[in-house]
């Protein structure tokens, strides 16, 4: 289990990397892909496939669809990738990653005073599903109401 | 809603049916190497040289279907034998080219030239196409069994003179005073 | 060695029999249609002209397999691998007969949705690597098609996990061991799962982002030799995989009388696969934007009120 869990994170860690770092956009929305994918085998290996399941049929297969389906419209070429490259030099990573650095410090000091219970207990679909139909019953409507004013004014503006 | 329900039953749950049904209907393809299909006598197919009802080849190597060809697949050279008579000295079909158009047949003024009812004419060599006399030349008469050229044409020949064909009157002296 | 969900004996016969099969498909569908439309179809080889799979395979193998020196490597090799691992990990939760399956998972019923939109990516990168203009017409017909699609294809049988109270498809199948197909209280989300089924596997008569007529071969014109056979196969594959689902949620899976579990699964799931290629040979291809404006206007306001509705009788005879 710990293994497996090593290796997803792991298999996420470099993607993300390489998507950060690849000048070819096709490519890093592949990495992106595929670190999604490691990220939903962590859910699952935490404990809860819903959630896993979730991030891989929301993110992987709808959100990214569409980002590639808008890179299709796009006219990618070599000159794109020629020009990203030209962006993506040494010296523009320099202030990012101080800053990733300093979030990291942060974050690693609050988890220091944490103690995990390393035995993770499955949460079904039924729990996560009557936590959102009772207590967050709010949240959820409200989110399913910006939804459909997204729904209907996306129909609007296509049907001009 | 209800329109689309109503289509969809008057459309394509009857098409779904009716295609279905189909499969009770008995096949129409002919299964060609086992049952041959039946090929008309008139079939434009492979083209042979034929005799005349006395064995002689009938070509007089004219060159007319030669001419006709559209697509040139023709060749052919004249040679006469001692008793006068006209012969092609080779005859040769290239049948990669040949488009079966028939015209050759319809020039050929002594019907040596014919079309046939066979077209299984499939080689891997490409070479092997050109047929040559002898591959050409039939021991028969083909499509027209009693039609001899040299009997009913003028030239005159190893014994039949001019004058002596069918239908043919004695040539006239026209140096003679008698009429 | 004996027959249980997981062992290597289930697994290793539930890979090579699905992959048979996705191959005999090419058969069957070649024959299944040409007696439909009043022909003989393949008999040559062999018996029924059974191996013409077998002649199939062999050309298709020893096809050269090009790799268009303008296409995007990584992405136009990554594409036709992606179909055939996502379907074949489709199959790992389909329960075959009692004892027979991959897992026993509590998600079944969402990780077949999961693995179906990660499908789409294997026909949206096999045309946009491929830099053809008419594979990414297809692609982008199959993307908008596929994104849509998925979308009724789960809420339509969300009724069927509401009466079973299980995203397990196991305990679906057991759900109706009473001989009550969920066909019956659920049929309105039966026949949105098949119309969804069908587009989802890109087949006809929703094979709009490969049609041939209009834009070559869609979003597989540059693939050749094997990487267009695991196209091909992938496409049967999930021919199989939509008829299993449908055979599991709405027909009472294995259950049947008198004969063996595994006997009944097949009979059925071979009634669907065969019911699909009748659809092939009868329907003609909608538009492009009437397969959309289907979808949006019709198919989605009936499955979101066929799940209300069942969620209401639910609720009500509780």
């Amino acid at each position: 289990m710990i293994v497996l869990f090593y290796l997803a994170a792991g298999i996420a860690l470099i993607s993300t990397i390489c998507v950060i770092l690849q000048s070819n956009i096709v490519h890093a929305l592949i990495y992106l892909i595929l670190s999604l994918l490691a990220v939903a085998i962590i859910f699952f290996l935490l404990g809860a496939p819903f959630a896993a399941v979730l991030e891989a049929i929301v993110y992987a297969g709808a959100i990214m669809v569409l980002f590639l389906f808008v890179i299709m419209m796009l006219n990618m070429g070599q000159h794109s990738v020629d020009q990203e490259k030209s962006w993506a030099g040494p010296r523009v990573f320099i202030v990012p990653a101080l800053m990733a650095t300093i979030l990291l410090a942060q974050f690693l000091n609050v988890l220091s005073d944490y103690s995990f219970d390393l035995v993770p207990t499955e949460i079904g679909v039924m729990q996560v599903s009557s936590l959102l139909f009772g207590p967050y019953v709010l949240a959820v409507e409200l989110a399913s109401i910006l939804l459909l004013a997204g729904l209907v004014s996306a129909y609007h503006l296509a049907k001009k | 809603m209800i329109r689309l329900l109503k289509d969809t039953f008057t459309s394509q749950v009857k098409t779904l049916w009716q295609v279905f049904m189909h499969a009770f209907v008995k096949a129409d393809t002919v299964e060609y190497p086992e049952t041959p299909p039946y090929m008309f006598p008139r079939w434009r197919g492979r083209i042979i040289l034929s005799r005349d009802p006395d064995g002689e080849e009938r070509c007089v190597a004219c060159n007319l279907c030669a001419c006709a060809c559209p697509v040139d697949c023709i060749a052919l050279q004249k040679a006469e034998t001692e008793d006068g008579r006209w012969y092609p000295e080779f005859f040769r079909i290239n049948f990669s080219r040949c488009i079966m158009c028939g015209f050759c047949e319809e020039a050929c003024p002594t019907n040596a030239i014919q079309l046939t009812p066979d077209f299984e004419m499939a080689e891997y060599v490409r070479q092997d196409m050109v047929w040559e006399k002898e591959d050409l030349l039939i021991n028969g008469t083909g499509k027209y069994h009693d039609y001899n050229f040299y009997r009913v044409a003028g030239m005159a020949i190893k014994g039949k003179d001019k004058g002596a064909a069918q239908h043919e009157a004695p040539p006239v002296n026209v140096k003679s005073l008698l009429p | 060695m004996q027959f249980e969900v997981g062992s290597a004996l289930s697994i290793g016969s539930i890979l090579l029999t699905v992959i048979v099969v996705a191959a005999m498909l090419i058969w069957v569908e070649r024959r299944l249609l040409s007696l439909w439309q009043e022909r003989l179809g393949p008999n040559r080889v062999g018996p029924f002209g059974l191996l013409q799979v077998v002649a199939d395979m062999i050309k298709i193998f020893t096809k050269e397999d090009w790799v268009p020196p303008f296409a995007d490597k990584l992405s136009f090799v990554l594409a036709p691998t992606v179909i055939m691992i996502v379907i074949l990990l489709s199959f790992s939760v389909v329960p075959f007969a009692p004892g027979v399956g991959v897992i026993d998972s509590n998600i079944g019923v969402l990780f077949v949705l999961a693995m179906a939109s990660l499908g789409a990516y294997s026909v949206m990168l096999g045309g946009l690597s491929s830099d053809n203009k008419y594979a990414l017409l297809g692609s982008l017909r199959a993307a908008a098609q596929m994104v849509s699609y998925e979308v009724f294809m789960g809420i339509s049988i969300l009724g069927v996990v509401a009466l079973a109270g299980s995203f397990n498809l196991r305990e679906i199948v057991l759900a109706q061991a009473d001989g009550s197909w969920f066909v019956i209280p659920q049929f309105i989300g039966f026949v949105i799962f098949l119309i969804a089924g069908v587009a989802e596997s890109h087949r006809l008569p929703f094979d709009i982002p490969e049609a041939e007529q209009e834009i070559v071969a869609g979003y597989h014109t540059e693939y050749s030799g094997m990487k267009f056979g695991m196209f091909f196969v992938g496409e049967y594959l999930g021919l199989v995989l939509i008829s299993s689902l449908i055979t599991v949620l709405f027909f009472g899976g294995w259950m049947g009388p008198f004969l063996p579990p595994i006997v009944w699964f097949a009979i059925k799931a071979s009634m669907f696969i065969a019911f699909f290629i009748l659809l092939r040979a009868a329907i003609p291809r909608p538009r492009y934007d009437q397969l959309m404006t289907y979808g949006w206007l019709v198919l989605l306001p009936l499955s979101l009120v066929n799940l209300m509705v069942t969620g209401a009788i639910i609720l009500s005879t509780q």
